[in-house]
């Protein structure tokens, strides 16, 4: 087939849609530089000299809202609560994989089926595990995300460990490795690329979870992102829209500089994790 | 080899596993058990059969929670593949940009639920305030609402699965069917879609799963209004617990109706597709 030159319609076309896809987000970006009251009246027009407020909703949801210290308890939960998925799982999924028993063969068809149960099957009764074992702390919540996040993980990581040729762990451990030099010398490194693309989707479940957190955490002491735009909203009394709306923007800022700086791994997770799926 | 690994089994897989009993299984079983029981806290738990489940199936909001969200995934499931793929289709062929335009589709995909709930709020009010409506007078926009919303939110991750799944299709099949006078259409329909079955597959699966699984964007966008009409099986689910005192039982026999709902719905999707899905 002759390569095709190059041509610029459907880019502008997409452009535009591309545009409009966007769009949302810049209104509510627009929107948190206005002062409150005009936000629901003109929610579409652009910050102009009399209903602009400077940086004054992102002050109010800073100081009124312990933002900073809600960003602070996501990122820990986060990035904890990955970097346990990651090792356990991995451990468990290359274990399981490599003895082949009536127990490990069980708990693989565990995991996959803990994959399709919703959240609602057990979120009373997890709530009340939470509670009676004292996990209601950030520490805590990450014994849950490692329980309830396992199932994907284990499957994902059970579905690279097969494809992986069981001589070079042989090889390592007739040269006198342990399993456990064996497993982190040879077959961490080799499963890179499924620790990133697992990485990411949990990343991306455990930071915009909101309901496990809400009923798992003492959320008089700590919530998260996703809790604390929900009490902004729901809390009684008057809403304060223009802090909703900085709240939203601060919210989404760390996600887009998230995504922009890990974009081709994450493309490639989502894709891996599919075609596992 | 196996029994050299064998001894460390302490090391490698109770972690994880004494996780998995707190935050699943345990869970999961008394979650069976509490189904046919009367309770409000786990200690004054009385064996009352299958009580719960009749009074469940009796609750009116119960059951149209449940039209309610079938028709939902339904929606979302047709529209979300329907632009995805063609969305897909678009971004593979060779014109500038297209690595900035798979950047900013996939972009809403990873903003939370609540979040973007509260975002499309303020869209919405802004479009029908002006035509006196809103999103929580009427069931119907409500609707609709989420349905924009999750398509938005959907159609990215959705389309990255496609451009995977065309990505992978050989060009030789294509030029073949080329050669043979097969005109665009044609092989759109009688090579590419058969060749993408795997894909489909699963991007019908996510979606119809999720699309009744939705609970953050429904709660963030409508929260059930008017007066519950727009309120999806896992919202339900969590008022029936969280909302009505004395209803606890009823609540934990909603949530495994509703599991069964979407293991079942899963399944014979499943089976539907996998089906249809040809040999390279």
């Amino acid at each position: 087939m002759t390569k095709k030159k190059k041509s610029w319609l459907p880019s502008g076309l997409l452009t535009f849609i591309c545009i409009w896809w966007i769009f949302p987000i810049l209104v509510v970006l627009f929107n948190s530089f206005k002062k409150k009251t005009w936000i629901n009246q003109q929610p579409f027009t652009l910050p102009d000299a009399k209903t602009f407020t400077g940086l004054s909703n992102y002050l109010t949801v800073i100081h009124k809202y312990h933002f900073v210290s809600a960003v602070g308890w996501t990122v820990f939960i986060t990035v904890i609560s990955v970097v346990v998925i990651l090792i356990c799982t991995s451990m468990c999924a290359w274990y399981i994989t490599r003895v082949n028993n009536r127990i490990t063969r069980a708990i693989y068809v565990l995991c996959v089926f803990s994959m399709v149960v919703p959240f609602q099957m057990v979120m009373f009764t997890l709530s009340l595990v939470a509670n009676q074992l004292g996990l209601v702390t950030p520490w805590g919540i990450i014994i849950i995300y490692l329980g309830f996040g396992a199932g994907l993980a284990v499957f994902m990581f059970c579905g690279f460990v097969k494809s992986i040729p069981i001589e070079i762990e042989e090889a390592a451990m007739i040269d006198g490795c342990t399993p456990l030099q064996t497993f982190f010398e040879i077959v961490l490194p080799i499963m890179k690329p499924t620790y990133i693309s697992v990485g990411i989707l949990e990343t991306m479940w455990i930071w915009n979870d909101f309901l496990l957190p809400y009923l798992v955490l003492d959320i008089k002491k700590y919530k998260t992102i996703s809790i604390m735009i929900q009490y902004m909203k729901g809390s009684y009394g008057r809403v304060d829209m223009g802090a909703i709306m900085a709240a939203l923007i601060m919210a989404v800022i760390p996600v887009i500089v998230f995504y922009l700086s890990c974009q081709k791994y994450i493309i490639k997770g989502v894709a891996a994790g599919a075609v596992k799926g | 080899m196996e029994k050299n690994i064998k001894k460390y089994w302490p090391i490698f897989t109770v972690p994880t596993m004494a996780a998995f009993m707190i935050g699943f299984v345990i869970p999961f079983i008394m979650g069976i058990y509490l189904s046919f029981c009367k309770f409000t806290t786990v200690k004054d738990a009385k064996f009352v059969g299958i009580s719960n489940y009749i009074r469940a199936l009796q609750d009116t909001i119960f059951r149209h929670s449940f039209w309610f969200t079938a028709a939902f995934a339904i929606v979302t499931l047709v529209l979300i593949n329907v632009i995805a793929f063609a969305l897909a289709l678009a971004l593979t062929k060779e014109f500038r940009g297209t690595n900035i335009f798979r950047t900013i589709f996939f972009m809403p995909n990873l903003i939370g639920g609540i979040v973007l709930g509260y975002i499309w709020q303020l869209i919405f009010s802004g479009i029908l305030g002006p035509m006196n409506m809103a999103l929580n007078l009427d069931e119907r926009l409500g609707f609709w609402g989420l349905v924009i919303l999750v398509c938005w939110q959907q159609i990215g991750y959705m389309m990255i699965i496609y451009i995977a799944g065309l990505q992978s299709i050989p060009g030789d099949v294509l030029e073949a069917a080329e050669i043979d006078g097969a005109n665009s259409v044609k092989k759109l329909f009688e090579v590419t879609i058969p060749m993408m079955m795997p894909s489909i597959t699963i991007c019908t699966f996510l979606s119809i799963t999720n699309g009744f699984k939705l609970f953050d964007q429904n709660l963030a966008l409508t929260a059930g209004e008017p007066a519950k009409m727009s309120e999806m099986m896992a919202l339900n689910i969590y008022n029936t617990f969280y909302g009505r005192t004395g209803w606890e039982g009823v609540g934990q026999a909603k949530a495994v109706l509703f599991f069964i709902l979407v293991v079942a719905i899963g399944l014979i999707q499943l089976r539907a597709t996998r089906s249809k899905e040809v040999q390279q």
